[in-house]
């Protein structure tokens, strides 16, 4: 996956104008990310990297990386940010719009199409047993997905990290409380333990 | 239509709050959907959600997409609308005005620490999303077994995701999970 390096012509964090081909306009926008949504099977963010700083050279790898942090900092769901942070970057509030549109059009369509089909032929029994193998499969994707995120949690060495993953995993997972209110009381002790694990240490992603 | 009215507005006002703590994306927001929508509003049963969660998983686009089908099952066209707009909307505007003024804070320790911590949560919430999965879907030993396999192989090989399902989707054709 590693993208034949750029020349670093421009700044990482300086917005705009300097991005290596130039500021998109909105149609480009538009298409770019519709692109992006539809090639994006289980996984949208690789596809967003391939098309923003492979194909249309719209951002360095260095202010798509930053974009991404970004995107990874706020809660929802990471992609849209990501749209719509780098739709503002290119072109303001429309570029947000716009990118967004592109990237959340497409697959609405086309997995209300889906729904549709599903409520009405949903109880065949063919397609129960089909789904139910799908939905085991991707049930195993999510279990896979933990596994590679945890992984360098666990590798870091034994801190607080793997507790507050525990708890919010019993809290949520089986006990069923809200998330709301797990939240508010795990993510600032989560945060406070990780301000002072930071302390003089170096910075990292 | 009063109460298609208030359906909207409740499917809108969930989601929108949901959305604001969906920490580590769409999948980690899926106990909490789950909990809604089966648990509290019962707005479908378990088996359902897993058929849509696979749904989701099978077309093109963003996981957050779960939410329209959500909404279309709960409230039909209009709540598929409603739904993606308000887990959509609030985050959209949070990302517009935290983009604009990152580069001030973007190397400030409190916002390493908040990125840090919130790493932990992310983990926490979506091994929850895998836990619930794979009870939705996993009433006999084959259903886990097929779990277990493809979360082997995807852990361990770097096969595309669809052809995992599309093997998991001709296992359940034989009629054993």
């Amino acid at each position: 996956m590693s993208p034949p390096t750029l020349p670093p012509t421009s700044v990482p964090g300086e917005p705009p104008s300097v991005s290596p081909a130039g500021v998109p306009g909105l149609l480009a926008l538009f298409l770019a990310f519709s692109k992006v949504s539809l090639a994006g099977f289980g996984g949208v963010l690789p596809w967003a990297r391939q098309v923003i700083v492979e194909e249309r050279r719209w951002m360095t790898p260095e202010e798509f990386n930053d974009a991404f942090a970004l995107a990874h900092f706020l809660p929802g769901p990471n992609v849209v940010n990501l749209a719509v942070v780098f739709g503002s970057r290119m072109r303001g509030v429309p570029g947000a719009i716009v990118a967004f549109s592109g990237l959340i059009g497409p697959p609405v369509v086309v997995v209300t199409a889906l729904g549709i089909l599903y409520a009405r032929f949903g109880e065949l029994l063919w397609l129960q047993r089909a789904l139910a193998g799908i939905a085991a499969g991707a049930a195993g994707l999510i279990v896979a997905t933990v596994a590679k995120m945890a992984k360098p949690m666990l590798q870091k060495g034994f801190g607080p990290d793997p507790w507050m993953a525990v708890a919010v995993f019993v809290a949520i997972g089986v006990l069923r409380w809200p998330l709301p209110w797990v939240i508010a009381v795990v993510a600032p002790v989560s945060v406070a333990l990780a301000w002072f694990s930071t302390r003089g240490s170096a910075r990292e992603g | 239509m009063k109460d298609d009215g208030g359906l909207l507005w409740s499917l809108a006002a969930q989601f929108a709050v949901l959305s604001l703590f969906a920490i580590g994306g769409a999948n980690a927001a899926v106990p909490e959907m789950h909990r809604l929508a089966v648990e509290i509003q019962q707005w479908m049963t378990d088996r359902q959600f897993a058929d849509l969660f696979a749904i989701a998983q099978l077309a093109p686009g963003p996981n957050v997409i779960l939410v329209t089908l959500i909404g279309y099952q709960a409230a039909g066209l209009a709540g598929a609308a409603v739904a993606t707009a308000a887990m959509c909307g609030p985050t959209c505007v949070l990302a517009y005005g935290v983009g604009r003024i990152w580069d001030r804070f973007r190397e400030a320790r409190w916002r390493r620490a908040i990125q840090a911590g919130l790493v932990p949560v992310s983990i926490g919430l979506v091994a929850a999303s895998a836990l619930i999965l794979a009870q939705a879907t996993g009433h006999s030993a084959a259903a886990f077994a097929l779990t277990a396999a493809t979360a082997a192989v995807a852990y361990f090989t770097r096969v595309n995701p669809l052809w995992l399902l599309a093997s998991a989707g001709l296992v359940g054709l034989s009629g054993y999970v």
